[in-house]
Protein backbone atom coordinates (compact mmCIF):
# COMPACT_ATOMS: atom_id res chain seq x y z
CA UNK A 1 0.00 0.00 0.00
CA UNK A 2 1.21 3.44 -1.08
CA UNK A 3 0.63 4.51 2.69
CA UNK A 4 3.72 2.34 3.88
CA UNK A 5 5.80 4.07 1.72
CA UNK A 6 8.06 6.51 3.34
CA UNK A 7 7.06 9.69 2.94
CA UNK A 8 9.51 12.55 1.53
CA UNK A 9 9.36 16.25 1.06
CA UNK A 10 11.13 18.63 -1.20
CA UNK A 11 11.17 22.60 -0.24
CA UNK A 12 13.14 25.58 -1.34
CA UNK A 13 14.00 28.69 0.37
CA UNK A 14 16.11 31.31 -1.05
CA UNK A 15 17.85 29.64 -3.60
CA UNK A 16 17.66 29.77 -7.65
CA UNK A 17 15.38 26.55 -8.49
CA UNK A 18 18.56 25.01 -9.82
CA UNK A 19 18.45 22.06 -6.85
CA UNK A 20 14.87 21.65 -8.58
CA UNK A 21 16.11 21.13 -11.48
CA UNK A 22 18.49 18.49 -9.86
CA UNK A 23 15.73 16.46 -8.62
CA UNK A 24 14.20 16.50 -12.27
CA UNK A 25 17.38 15.73 -14.36
CA UNK A 26 17.52 12.35 -12.14
CA UNK A 27 15.22 11.42 -15.48
CA UNK A 28 14.23 7.92 -15.14
CA UNK A 29 15.65 7.44 -11.71
CA UNK A 30 12.72 9.74 -10.51
CA UNK A 31 10.49 7.21 -11.14
CA UNK A 32 12.65 4.67 -8.60
CA UNK A 33 12.66 7.32 -5.82
CA UNK A 34 8.61 7.41 -6.64
CA UNK A 35 8.27 3.80 -6.86
CA UNK A 36 9.93 3.62 -2.91
CA UNK A 37 8.56 6.69 -1.46
CA UNK A 38 5.35 8.75 -1.49
CA UNK A 39 6.09 12.58 -1.98
CA UNK A 40 3.92 14.35 0.52
CA UNK A 41 5.13 17.88 -0.16
CA UNK A 42 6.62 19.70 -3.24
CA UNK A 43 5.70 22.99 -3.92
CA UNK A 44 7.55 23.37 -7.02
CA UNK A 45 5.87 20.48 -8.86
CA UNK A 46 3.09 19.34 -6.60
CA UNK A 47 -0.21 20.99 -4.92
CA UNK A 48 -0.07 20.47 -1.42
CA UNK A 49 -0.83 23.59 0.67
CA UNK A 50 1.33 24.37 4.02
CA UNK A 51 -2.15 23.40 5.81
CA UNK A 52 -1.52 20.06 4.54
CA UNK A 53 1.97 19.49 6.04
CA UNK A 54 0.61 21.15 9.33
CA UNK A 55 -1.96 18.58 9.74
CA UNK A 56 0.26 15.72 9.18
CA UNK A 57 1.27 14.08 12.63
CA UNK A 58 4.82 15.21 13.96
CA UNK A 59 7.96 13.59 12.92
CA UNK A 60 5.87 11.66 10.18
CA UNK A 61 7.97 12.80 7.16
CA UNK A 62 10.93 10.33 6.71
CA UNK A 63 13.06 12.49 5.29
CA UNK A 64 12.70 16.50 3.93
CA UNK A 65 15.24 17.60 1.47
CA UNK A 66 15.61 21.09 1.97
CA UNK A 67 17.40 23.46 -0.81
CA UNK A 68 17.96 27.37 -0.32
CA UNK A 69 19.38 29.54 2.10
CA UNK A 70 17.00 31.02 4.78
CA UNK A 71 16.94 34.95 4.19
CA UNK A 72 13.06 35.99 5.00
CA UNK A 73 10.61 35.15 8.02
CA UNK A 74 8.77 32.79 5.80
CA UNK A 75 11.76 30.55 4.96
CA UNK A 76 12.04 30.56 8.78
CA UNK A 77 8.70 29.65 9.40
CA UNK A 78 8.54 26.79 6.69
CA UNK A 79 11.52 25.04 7.65
CA UNK A 80 10.48 24.84 11.57
CA UNK A 81 7.38 23.54 10.58
CA UNK A 82 8.85 20.74 8.32
CA UNK A 83 11.91 20.17 11.28
CA UNK A 84 9.12 19.42 13.35
CA UNK A 85 7.36 17.25 10.89
CA UNK A 86 10.66 15.04 9.77
CA UNK A 87 12.16 12.27 10.59
CA UNK A 88 15.69 13.48 8.79
CA UNK A 89 16.54 16.97 7.49
CA UNK A 90 18.75 16.98 4.45
CA UNK A 91 20.11 20.36 3.85
CA UNK A 92 20.15 19.93 0.02
CA UNK A 93 22.74 22.13 -2.30
CA UNK A 94 25.25 25.04 -1.73
CA UNK A 95 22.65 27.49 -0.69
CA UNK A 96 21.22 25.41 2.26
CA UNK A 97 24.42 23.65 2.83
CA UNK A 98 26.69 27.03 2.69
CA UNK A 99 25.08 29.72 1.89
CA UNK A 100 25.36 29.68 -1.52
CA UNK A 101 25.16 32.46 -4.15
CA UNK A 102 22.80 34.20 -2.03
CA UNK A 103 24.56 33.88 0.64
CA UNK A 104 26.70 37.04 -0.95
CA UNK A 105 23.84 39.44 0.16
CA UNK A 106 25.75 39.07 3.62
CA UNK A 107 28.51 42.10 2.00
CA UNK A 108 25.25 43.87 2.12
CA UNK A 109 21.80 44.63 4.55
CA UNK A 110 18.31 45.04 3.65
CA UNK A 111 18.66 48.84 3.27
CA UNK A 112 21.32 48.24 0.79
CA UNK A 113 19.61 46.06 -0.99
CA UNK A 114 16.14 47.28 -1.25
CA UNK A 115 18.11 50.69 -2.11
CA UNK A 116 19.86 48.78 -5.40
CA UNK A 117 17.04 46.86 -6.36
CA UNK A 118 13.82 49.02 -5.73
CA UNK A 119 15.57 52.47 -6.25
CA UNK A 120 19.21 52.89 -8.19
CA UNK A 121 19.63 49.59 -10.39
CA UNK A 122 19.72 50.84 -13.77
CA UNK A 123 16.77 48.96 -14.74
CA UNK A 124 14.87 50.54 -12.09
CA UNK A 125 11.93 52.48 -13.18
CA UNK A 126 10.05 53.53 -9.98
CA UNK A 127 9.00 56.90 -9.75
CA UNK A 128 6.96 56.75 -6.44
CA UNK A 129 9.69 55.02 -4.92
CA UNK A 130 7.84 51.66 -3.66
CA UNK A 131 9.25 49.58 -1.53
CA UNK A 132 7.78 45.95 -0.60
CA UNK A 133 6.11 46.66 3.15
CA UNK A 134 5.19 43.87 5.10
CA UNK A 135 1.82 45.05 5.91
CA UNK A 136 -0.69 46.43 3.78
CA UNK A 137 -4.36 47.09 4.29
CA UNK A 138 -6.97 47.24 1.65
CA UNK A 139 -9.91 49.71 1.12
CA UNK A 140 -12.17 46.55 2.12
CA UNK A 141 -10.00 46.52 5.34
CA UNK A 142 -8.47 43.08 4.54
CA UNK A 143 -4.97 43.02 5.41
CA UNK A 144 -2.08 41.84 3.71
CA UNK A 145 1.12 40.97 4.70
CA UNK A 146 4.76 40.22 3.31
CA UNK A 147 7.18 37.92 5.00
CA UNK A 148 10.04 39.67 6.48
CA UNK A 149 13.35 39.97 4.83
CA UNK A 150 16.34 40.17 7.27
CA UNK A 151 19.49 41.97 7.21
CA UNK A 152 21.77 38.47 7.30
CA UNK A 153 20.98 35.09 4.45
CA UNK A 154 21.45 32.09 6.82
CA UNK A 155 22.40 28.03 6.17
CA UNK A 156 20.17 26.12 6.83
CA UNK A 157 21.70 24.65 10.03
CA UNK A 158 22.22 28.11 11.89
CA UNK A 159 18.13 28.13 11.89
CA UNK A 160 17.07 24.44 12.56
CA UNK A 161 18.66 20.85 13.38
CA UNK A 162 19.96 19.62 10.10
CA UNK A 163 20.86 15.61 9.98
CA UNK A 164 22.94 15.32 6.43
CA UNK A 165 24.17 17.42 4.03
CA UNK A 166 23.89 16.63 0.19
CA UNK A 167 26.56 19.75 -1.31
CA UNK A 168 27.18 20.93 -4.67
CA UNK A 169 25.53 23.94 -6.76
CA UNK A 170 23.35 21.93 -7.58
CA UNK A 171 24.03 18.46 -6.45
CA UNK A 172 25.08 16.04 -9.16
CA UNK A 173 22.77 12.78 -9.30
CA UNK A 174 24.96 10.16 -8.41
CA UNK A 175 25.45 11.93 -4.97
CA UNK A 176 21.51 12.64 -4.52
CA UNK A 177 21.12 8.83 -6.01
CA UNK A 178 23.52 7.55 -3.17
CA UNK A 179 21.91 9.05 -0.49
CA UNK A 180 18.38 8.44 -1.44
CA UNK A 181 19.44 4.81 -1.51
CA UNK A 182 21.48 5.00 1.95
CA UNK A 183 18.05 6.59 3.56
CA UNK A 184 16.01 3.66 1.84
CA UNK A 185 18.19 1.21 3.47
CA UNK A 186 19.08 2.84 6.75
CA UNK A 187 22.65 2.94 5.66
CA UNK A 188 23.54 6.46 6.58
CA UNK A 189 26.83 7.50 8.56
CA UNK A 190 26.84 9.50 11.37
CA UNK A 191 25.06 12.69 11.49
CA UNK A 192 25.76 15.71 10.38
CA UNK A 193 28.17 13.95 7.83
CA UNK A 194 28.39 16.10 4.25
CA UNK A 195 27.66 12.97 2.03
CA UNK A 196 30.41 13.14 -0.20
CA UNK A 197 33.87 11.85 -0.14
CA UNK A 198 36.20 13.78 2.42
CA UNK A 199 38.95 14.69 0.34
CA UNK A 200 40.10 17.61 -1.75
CA UNK A 201 39.12 18.05 -5.26
CA UNK A 202 42.54 18.31 -6.55
CA UNK A 203 42.92 14.79 -5.57
CA UNK A 204 40.29 13.30 -7.89
CA UNK A 205 41.55 16.13 -10.53
CA UNK A 206 43.18 14.86 -14.01
CA UNK A 207 45.41 18.08 -14.04
CA UNK A 208 47.02 17.25 -10.53
CA UNK A 209 49.73 15.50 -12.42
CA UNK A 210 50.39 18.52 -14.29
CA UNK A 211 51.05 20.56 -11.46
CA UNK A 212 54.50 21.76 -10.79
CA UNK A 213 56.07 20.69 -7.47
CA UNK A 214 56.46 23.92 -6.62
CA UNK A 215 53.84 26.70 -8.29
CA UNK A 216 54.81 30.20 -8.25
CA UNK A 217 52.31 32.80 -9.64
CA UNK A 218 53.47 36.32 -10.55
CA UNK A 219 49.95 37.52 -11.59
CA UNK A 220 46.50 35.97 -11.15
CA UNK A 221 44.58 35.98 -14.26
CA UNK A 222 40.58 36.27 -14.77
CA UNK A 223 39.14 33.47 -16.75
CA UNK A 224 38.09 36.02 -19.48
CA UNK A 225 41.47 37.37 -19.79
CA UNK A 226 43.33 34.48 -21.08
CA UNK A 227 42.82 31.71 -23.60
CA UNK A 228 43.01 29.06 -20.80
CA UNK A 229 44.74 25.55 -21.48
CA UNK A 230 42.51 22.81 -21.23
CA UNK A 231 44.96 20.12 -19.82
CA UNK A 232 47.13 22.44 -16.97
CA UNK A 233 46.17 22.81 -13.73
CA UNK A 234 44.87 26.15 -13.54
CA UNK A 235 46.60 27.63 -10.27
CA UNK A 236 49.83 26.69 -12.91
CA UNK A 237 48.17 29.21 -15.38
CA UNK A 238 47.21 31.96 -12.65
CA UNK A 239 43.80 31.36 -12.52
CA UNK A 240 42.27 30.76 -9.36
CA UNK A 241 41.12 27.70 -8.68
CA UNK A 242 39.32 26.38 -5.68
CA UNK A 243 40.14 22.96 -5.83
CA UNK A 244 42.90 22.96 -3.02
CA UNK A 245 40.24 23.94 -0.29
CA UNK A 246 36.93 21.83 -1.83
CA UNK A 247 35.73 18.79 -1.07
CA UNK A 248 35.47 16.22 -4.06
CA UNK A 249 32.92 14.59 -5.40
CA UNK A 250 31.16 16.39 -8.25
CA UNK A 251 33.17 14.27 -10.66
CA UNK A 252 34.85 17.22 -11.24
CA UNK A 253 32.58 18.79 -13.76
CA UNK A 254 34.05 22.75 -14.29
CA UNK A 255 37.52 21.29 -14.23
CA UNK A 256 36.05 19.18 -17.34
CA UNK A 257 34.37 21.90 -18.97
CA UNK A 258 37.60 23.96 -19.07
CA UNK A 259 36.71 26.26 -16.14
CA UNK A 260 38.42 26.30 -12.28
CA UNK A 261 36.58 24.98 -9.58
CA UNK A 262 34.24 27.71 -7.72
CA UNK A 263 34.29 26.26 -4.87
CA UNK A 264 30.28 24.99 -4.51
CA UNK A 265 30.53 21.67 -2.33
CA UNK A 266 32.14 23.63 0.17
CA UNK A 267 35.67 22.52 2.21
CA UNK A 268 36.37 19.02 3.69
CA UNK A 269 36.09 18.30 7.28
CA UNK A 270 39.21 19.44 8.37
CA UNK A 271 38.72 22.86 7.35
CA UNK A 272 36.59 25.50 9.69
CA UNK A 273 36.47 28.60 6.62
CA UNK A 274 37.44 27.38 3.43
CA UNK A 275 37.57 30.83 2.14
CA UNK A 276 40.44 31.42 4.99
CA UNK A 277 42.09 28.35 4.23
CA UNK A 278 42.17 29.00 0.69
CA UNK A 279 43.90 32.31 1.03
CA UNK A 280 46.27 30.78 3.51
CA UNK A 281 47.18 28.56 0.68
CA UNK A 282 46.93 30.70 -1.95
CA UNK A 283 48.94 33.41 -0.62
CA UNK A 284 51.68 31.31 -0.13
CA UNK A 285 52.16 30.94 -4.42
CA UNK A 286 52.39 34.46 -4.68
CA UNK A 287 56.36 34.39 -6.34
CA UNK A 288 58.12 37.57 -4.72
CA UNK A 289 59.38 38.42 -1.46
CA UNK A 290 59.21 42.25 -2.11
CA UNK A 291 56.83 43.70 0.16
CA UNK A 292 55.97 45.90 -3.25
CA UNK A 293 56.24 43.33 -5.81
CA UNK A 294 53.80 41.45 -3.27
CA UNK A 295 51.25 44.22 -3.22
CA UNK A 296 51.30 44.32 -7.10
CA UNK A 297 50.12 40.75 -6.97
CA UNK A 298 47.12 41.25 -4.65
CA UNK A 299 46.49 44.03 -6.22
CA UNK A 300 45.85 41.53 -9.48
CA UNK A 301 42.86 39.98 -7.47
CA UNK A 302 40.39 41.56 -7.94
CA UNK A 303 37.65 40.69 -5.12
CA UNK A 304 39.29 38.18 -2.63
CA UNK A 305 36.17 37.90 -0.73
CA UNK A 306 33.92 37.36 -3.19
CA UNK A 307 35.92 34.90 -4.89
CA UNK A 308 37.21 32.97 -1.92
CA UNK A 309 33.72 32.91 -0.19
CA UNK A 310 31.56 32.57 -3.24
CA UNK A 311 29.81 29.86 -1.86
CA UNK A 312 30.40 29.83 1.94
CA UNK A 313 30.35 33.55 3.06
CA UNK A 314 27.27 32.71 5.77
CA UNK A 315 28.92 29.12 6.93
CA UNK A 316 32.22 31.08 7.32
CA UNK A 317 33.61 32.20 10.96
CA UNK A 318 32.94 35.98 10.55
CA UNK A 319 29.70 34.86 8.26
CA UNK A 320 28.86 38.74 7.82
CA UNK A 321 30.81 42.11 6.86
CA UNK A 322 30.42 43.80 10.01
CA UNK A 323 26.58 45.74 9.98
CA UNK A 324 27.65 49.35 10.63
CA UNK A 325 30.14 49.57 8.05
CA UNK A 326 27.84 48.46 5.29
CA UNK A 327 26.77 51.60 3.63
CA UNK B 1 32.03 52.53 24.16
CA UNK B 2 34.13 56.22 24.20
CA UNK B 3 37.73 55.71 23.45
CA UNK B 4 38.61 56.89 26.56
CA UNK B 5 37.54 53.81 28.39
CA UNK B 6 38.03 51.22 25.97
CA UNK B 7 40.42 48.93 26.66
CA UNK B 8 41.65 46.71 23.59
CA UNK B 9 42.00 42.65 23.38
CA UNK B 10 44.72 42.12 21.04
CA UNK B 11 46.25 38.93 20.08
CA UNK B 12 49.77 38.60 19.24
CA UNK B 13 50.98 35.22 17.60
CA UNK B 14 54.89 35.46 18.06
CA UNK B 15 57.33 32.99 16.37
CA UNK B 16 59.33 31.28 19.27
CA UNK B 17 62.63 32.13 17.33
CA UNK B 18 62.94 35.45 17.44
CA UNK B 19 59.99 37.59 17.90
CA UNK B 20 59.29 35.66 21.08
CA UNK B 21 62.16 35.74 22.60
CA UNK B 22 62.36 39.58 21.71
CA UNK B 23 59.05 39.60 23.82
CA UNK B 24 61.01 37.92 26.69
CA UNK B 25 63.56 40.23 26.63
CA UNK B 26 61.18 42.84 27.39
CA UNK B 27 60.02 41.45 30.14
CA UNK B 28 63.29 40.19 31.82
CA UNK B 29 64.57 43.59 31.26
CA UNK B 30 61.26 44.84 33.29
CA UNK B 31 60.27 47.14 30.16
CA UNK B 32 57.04 48.31 30.35
CA UNK B 33 54.67 48.21 27.99
CA UNK B 34 50.35 48.35 27.84
CA UNK B 35 49.30 44.72 28.89
CA UNK B 36 46.91 44.85 26.42
CA UNK B 37 48.24 42.04 24.39
CA UNK B 38 48.14 38.42 24.84
CA UNK B 39 50.90 36.67 23.54
CA UNK B 40 50.37 32.89 21.51
CA UNK B 41 53.69 31.30 21.01
CA UNK B 42 53.89 29.72 16.79
CA UNK B 43 57.13 27.76 15.86
CA UNK B 44 57.04 30.38 12.68
CA UNK B 45 55.15 33.38 11.79
CA UNK B 46 54.54 31.49 8.50
CA UNK B 47 52.06 28.99 10.86
CA UNK B 48 49.89 31.57 11.31
CA UNK B 49 46.54 30.00 9.17
CA UNK B 50 44.58 33.19 8.03
CA UNK B 51 41.33 31.02 10.29
CA UNK B 52 43.66 31.32 13.23
CA UNK B 53 43.40 35.17 12.61
CA UNK B 54 39.32 35.29 11.32
CA UNK B 55 39.04 33.08 14.63
CA UNK B 56 40.92 35.43 17.30
CA UNK B 57 38.57 38.51 15.71
CA UNK B 58 35.07 36.02 15.82
CA UNK B 59 36.13 35.69 19.43
CA UNK B 60 36.49 39.08 20.72
CA UNK B 61 39.96 40.47 19.07
CA UNK B 62 40.41 43.91 18.48
CA UNK B 63 44.15 44.16 17.17
CA UNK B 64 46.25 40.85 15.55
CA UNK B 65 49.88 41.10 15.55
CA UNK B 66 51.38 38.77 14.15
CA UNK B 67 55.64 38.88 14.34
CA UNK B 68 58.33 37.23 12.92
CA UNK B 69 62.18 36.74 12.27
CA UNK B 70 63.25 40.15 10.29
CA UNK B 71 63.13 39.05 6.16
CA UNK B 72 66.53 36.36 5.71
CA UNK B 73 66.67 35.06 9.29
CA UNK B 74 63.92 33.39 9.16
CA UNK B 75 64.28 29.43 11.22
CA UNK B 76 62.75 27.99 8.38
CA UNK B 77 64.37 30.29 5.71
CA UNK B 78 60.87 30.91 3.91
CA UNK B 79 57.82 31.11 6.50
CA UNK B 80 58.60 34.90 7.38
CA UNK B 81 57.94 35.52 3.52
CA UNK B 82 54.83 32.98 3.61
CA UNK B 83 53.69 34.99 6.33
CA UNK B 84 53.92 38.41 4.57
CA UNK B 85 52.32 37.72 1.44
CA UNK B 86 49.28 36.60 3.33
CA UNK B 87 49.24 39.58 5.88
CA UNK B 88 48.71 41.61 2.47
CA UNK B 89 46.03 39.53 0.83
CA UNK B 90 43.86 39.00 3.84
CA UNK B 91 44.57 42.44 5.14
CA UNK B 92 42.96 43.78 1.75
CA UNK B 93 39.94 40.75 2.10
CA UNK B 94 39.39 41.48 5.74
CA UNK B 95 38.26 45.04 4.53
CA UNK B 96 36.04 43.64 2.26
CA UNK B 97 34.28 42.58 5.98
CA UNK B 98 34.49 45.94 7.31
CA UNK B 99 37.53 45.11 9.30
CA UNK B 100 40.04 48.19 8.96
CA UNK B 101 43.57 47.14 7.85
CA UNK B 102 45.31 48.47 10.78
CA UNK B 103 43.47 46.09 13.29
CA UNK B 104 45.89 42.94 11.25
CA UNK B 105 49.67 44.23 11.85
CA UNK B 106 52.74 42.15 10.84
CA UNK B 107 55.99 43.28 12.61
CA UNK B 108 59.53 41.68 12.20
CA UNK B 109 60.94 41.34 15.60
CA UNK B 110 64.12 39.98 16.61
CA UNK B 111 65.60 38.34 19.85
CA UNK B 112 67.76 40.66 20.58
CA UNK B 113 64.26 43.85 19.97
CA UNK B 114 63.04 43.68 23.45
CA UNK B 115 62.58 47.61 22.68
CA UNK B 116 61.43 47.22 19.72
CA UNK B 117 58.63 44.78 21.30
CA UNK B 118 57.70 47.46 23.60
CA UNK B 119 57.36 49.79 20.76
CA UNK B 120 55.14 47.81 19.04
CA UNK B 121 52.85 46.62 21.51
CA UNK B 122 52.33 50.76 23.03
CA UNK B 123 52.01 51.77 19.39
CA UNK B 124 49.25 49.38 18.20
CA UNK B 125 47.21 49.76 21.38
CA UNK B 126 46.88 52.98 21.04
CA UNK B 127 46.38 52.81 17.20
CA UNK B 128 43.37 50.25 18.15
CA UNK B 129 42.08 52.59 20.82
CA UNK B 130 41.58 55.16 18.46
CA UNK B 131 39.64 52.76 15.78
CA UNK B 132 37.50 51.58 18.55
CA UNK B 133 35.99 48.31 19.52
CA UNK B 134 35.57 45.91 16.80
CA UNK B 135 31.96 44.38 18.11
CA UNK B 136 32.05 41.00 15.45
CA UNK B 137 28.68 39.26 16.29
CA UNK B 138 28.92 36.19 18.09
CA UNK B 139 26.44 33.97 15.71
CA UNK B 140 23.12 33.37 17.38
CA UNK B 141 20.38 33.87 14.86
CA UNK B 142 18.22 36.56 16.16
CA UNK B 143 21.76 38.51 16.47
CA UNK B 144 22.07 38.89 12.66
CA UNK B 145 18.56 38.96 11.86
CA UNK B 146 18.31 42.95 12.00
CA UNK B 147 20.74 45.54 12.29
S1 LIG C 1 43.96 23.45 -8.45
FE1 LIG C 1 42.17 23.03 -9.76
S2 LIG C 1 43.04 22.44 -11.76
FE2 LIG C 1 44.70 22.30 -10.25
S3 LIG C 1 44.66 20.16 -9.58
FE3 LIG C 1 43.37 21.31 -8.12
S4 LIG C 1 41.27 21.13 -8.92
FE4 LIG C 1 42.70 20.54 -10.60
S1 LIG D 1 34.44 21.90 -9.86
FE1 LIG D 1 34.11 23.08 -7.97
S2 LIG D 1 32.56 24.63 -8.49
FE2 LIG D 1 32.50 23.03 -10.09
S3 LIG D 1 30.91 21.58 -9.39
FE3 LIG D 1 32.89 20.82 -8.64
S4 LIG D 1 33.06 21.68 -6.54
FE4 LIG D 1 31.48 22.85 -7.62
S1 LIG E 1 60.95 31.23 12.67
FE1 LIG E 1 60.63 33.33 13.06
S2 LIG E 1 59.48 33.83 11.29
FE2 LIG E 1 59.93 31.79 10.85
Amino acid sequence: MSTEKPKVAFYWCASCGGCEEAVIDLAEDILKVTAAVDIVFWPVAMDFKKTDVEAMEDGSIAVSFINGAVRNSEQEEMVNLLRRKSGLVVAFGSCSHLGGIPGLANFWNRKTIFNSSYHTSPSTDNPEGTIPQEKHIMEDGKELTLPRFYDTVYTLDQVIDVDYYLPGCAPPKHLIMTAITAILEGKLPSKGAVLSPNKSLCDDCGRNDSKPEKLAIKAVKRPWEVEMDNEKCFLAQGIICMGPATRSGCEERCILGNMPCRGCFGPTDQVYDQGAKFLGAFASLLDSDDEEEIEKIVNTIVDPAGTFYRFSLPSSILRRKRMETVK
Amino acid sequence: MSSENFDPTLIGFLCTWCSYTGADLAGTARMTYSPNIRIIRVMCSGRVDPQFVIKAFKEGADGILISGCHPGDCHYKEGNYKALRRHRLLRKMLEQFGIEKERLRLEWVSAAEGAKFQNVCDEFTEQIKELGPLNIMKGDINEYREA
